[in-house]
């Protein structure tokens, strides 16, 4: 149930090559996040998945069997939309029902289920609203909860939560989590937010112009980004990449430190600095500092009294340096 | 917008608008009134004065009236069925993406660009003519007798005639109602496992409700004074098989040059159009909600 793999699955629009050829393998019950800037083809390759797009070349295969041509209604995957994509006519119970009365199911079978959807969503006060008199939370629940009743093999979300404010987000991203501990089945989420990817996935594929960079759990990807892209676009704040001479001492082209592997001192130091803007958190002070090598992120206690223009001086960790050579793939 | 100053400030300004379309609509409607009591043909310019209402007993005791309410129903109904029917399939066929689609585009609105009495000429001359015409031709090669439309069926060459003048009014508006159709809910409904005649039914048809209440009314609206058309082409025959209310009063008017008689008609026109939209507001009506 729920095991997808792909076999150097390419995607072409006309001359651009918008995947150039894919291999993933999908565990079952596995939470998946595909997560990349913008226009990295995350999209599409979970469209791909879903059946929604034709590929160009290549083999996708569900539980083992051969699902390249068939129809995403037959592929057994249920896909949560950007934009919700309820249908606006129909009432969230209509909604909820309506996969289940396209498979032709009878009508107390498609009552029992959705009932059970919307107990499981809190959506039972909701069911006889149209999806217009909803908030944006309660249509996402909605949309959700279209998902569930089919009992998919999958489940696909793409950017299902960037329509929503950052408070709503958060709590979501929790029901999320919490839906797929209660259901076990294996989910793919695509997002363009690192965050979401670290908190949510059992394992994170990141994405650039259709190649996948690197393939493992949210922790490998921070501790051991396997080249400078990954280094970069995980973690919040971003990776210090250092080049030139300093590197080199290192014997590597390029260096990265994290925001927190890097020690502050008023007084002594390895680098030598001045700070440009503090933000104080109140549990983390990040400061920005310019140095001889540009600007460095770095993250301090909640307590520390640096301030804008202060001069201060900068030590890294070496246990926790990454290295990356010339092709900015990571030296170990 | 909402001070009491602006709020009488905005009145203030409106009124000359209003007022002036307010005496555009009572004074012919008021004459229309006065003449449908009076004797007033012009024929007969001394025989003036208060009829009793012989004006709208005598039109609606004329042989024709009941066929001609019945023809304008029937014309009516006829091409609302007729356009919105082929106006949601020329609309999904041109919704595709095809080679060529924006000239595809402008030909299928380009009927609406044709006068209605020039458009009616080319249908009778052109096609219809059961001598010269395409169609005689058309029968003539497949070796059947040619079929005189306008003279064995007025009416349904009229509607066929109408139909298609008012066919690009229909797409067009249905086109713009489908391209509003976010694909995001199509592909919903094909995940959910419903097949293109499913998405139809369920998904773009409940979406084009709306855009249909807005076709239907207003061409319900235009149909009901179809003329021209007729005038050109059957004259309102053979006998009374092709007239219709707006012909009648017509014929009464201009043929019979009774004044009075033709004012009553058109105040029963008015009655009638008002009645149909009642009816239209009940049954379709509330599509026009949010």
């Amino acid at each position: 149930m729920g095991q997808i793999t792909l076999k150097q699955v390419r995607k072409s629009f006309g001359d651009v090559h918008v995947i150039p050829g894919v291999d993933l393998r999908i565990e079952e019950g596995e939470f998946v996040v595909f997560v990349g800037p913008s226009g990295c083809g995350k999209s599409t390759l979970l469209r791909l998945i879903a059946g929604l797009e034709d590929t160009t070349s290549g083999t996708i295969e569900i539980d083992g069997k051969d699902a390249t041509y068939l129809p995403p209604a037959k592929r057994g995957l249920a896909m949560v939309f950007q934009s919700y994509a309820l249908y606006p006519h129909m009432s969230v119970r209509k909604n909820i029902a309506f996969p289940l009365k396209m498979a032709g199911l009878d009508q107390a079978e498609i009552d029992r289920k959705v009932e059970g959807a919307a107990k499981v969503l809190n959506l039972n006060s909701y069911l006889d609203r149209r999806p217009g008199q909803l908030s944006g939370g309660q249509r996402q629940r909605v949309a959700i909860g279209r998902a569930i009743v089919r009992s998919p093999q999958a489940f696909l979300f793409d950017e299902p939560l960037s329509n929503l404010d950052a408070a709503l987000r958060v709590n979501m991203r929790l029901e999320i989590s919490e839906l797929h501990q209660k259901l076990k089945t294996t989910m793919i989420y695509v997002t363009h937010d690192q965050v979401e990817a670290m908190t949510m996935a059992d394992k994170i594929v990141v994405l650039q112009a259709g190649r996948i960079e690197q393939v493992g759990t949210p922790m490998e990807l921070y501790k051991t980004p396997a080249n400078v892209f990954v280094a970069g676009f995980i973690g919040s704040p971003k990776m210090n990449l250092i080049a030139g001479a300093e590197a080199a001492k290192h014997g590597a082209t390029t260096i990265g430190i994290r925001p927190e592997h890097v020690q502050v001192s008023a007084t002594s130091g390895l680098w030598q600095g001045r700070v440009g803007v503090s933000e104080h958190l109140g549990s983390d002070t990040f400061l920005h500092v310019t140095t001889d090598m540009g600007l460095l992120n770095v993250r301090a206690g909640g307590d520390v009294a640096l301030y804008h223009g202060d001069t201060v001086w900068l030590t890294p960790d070496l246990a926790h340096l990454h290295r990356f050579d010339a092709k900015g793939l990571a030296i170990r | 917008m909402s001070t009491q100053s602006s709020r009488a400030t905005a009145r203030l300004m409106l009124s000359p608008t209003v007022i002036l379309l307010l005496i555009w609509m009572i004074v012919p409607l008021a004459l229309t009134l006065w003449f449908s009591t009076q004797r007033y043909n012009l024929l007969y310019p001394d025989r003036q004065g208060f009829n009793d209402f012989a004006n709208y007993t005598r039109f609606i005791a004329t042989p024709a009236f009941t066929a001609a309410i019945i023809n304008t129903l029937v014309l009516v109904l006829g091409v609302l069925v007729i356009t919105v029917v082929l106006g949601i399939l020329i609309a999904l066929l041109i919704d595709q993406p095809l080679w060529g689609q924006g000239p595809v585009r402008i030909l299928v609105i380009s009927p609406f660009f044709i006068m209605p009495p020039v458009a009616a000429l080319i249908w009778k001359n052109m096609f219809m003519n059961p001598t010269n015409g395409l169609f005689a031709e058309a029968a003539k090669y497949l070796g059947l007798p040619p079929f005189d439309f306008l003279g064995a069926a007025p009416l349904a060459s009229i509607i066929l005639i109408v139909a298609w003048q008012w066919l690009p009014f229909a797409t067009l508006i249905l086109l713009t109602a489908l391209q509003s159709l976010s694909s995001e809910e199509l592909e919903a409904a094909e995940m959910d496992g419903a097949p293109p005649v499913k998405r139809f039914w369920y998904i773009m048809l409940p979406h084009l409700a709306r855009s249909i209440t807005v076709v239907v009314l207003i061409q319900t609206i235009f149909l009901m004074g179809i003329f021209g058309e007729i005038l050109v082409t059957t004259n309102g025959g053979p006998g009374s098989a092709s007239t219709t209310l707006p012909f009648l009063i017509y014929k009464e008017a201009l043929l019979d040059f009774d004044a009075g008689t033709a004012a009553a008609g058109g105040v029963v026109a008015v009655i009638i159009a008002n009645i149909v939209a009642i009816f239209l507001m009940r049954a379709i009506g509330k599509n026009l909600d949010a």
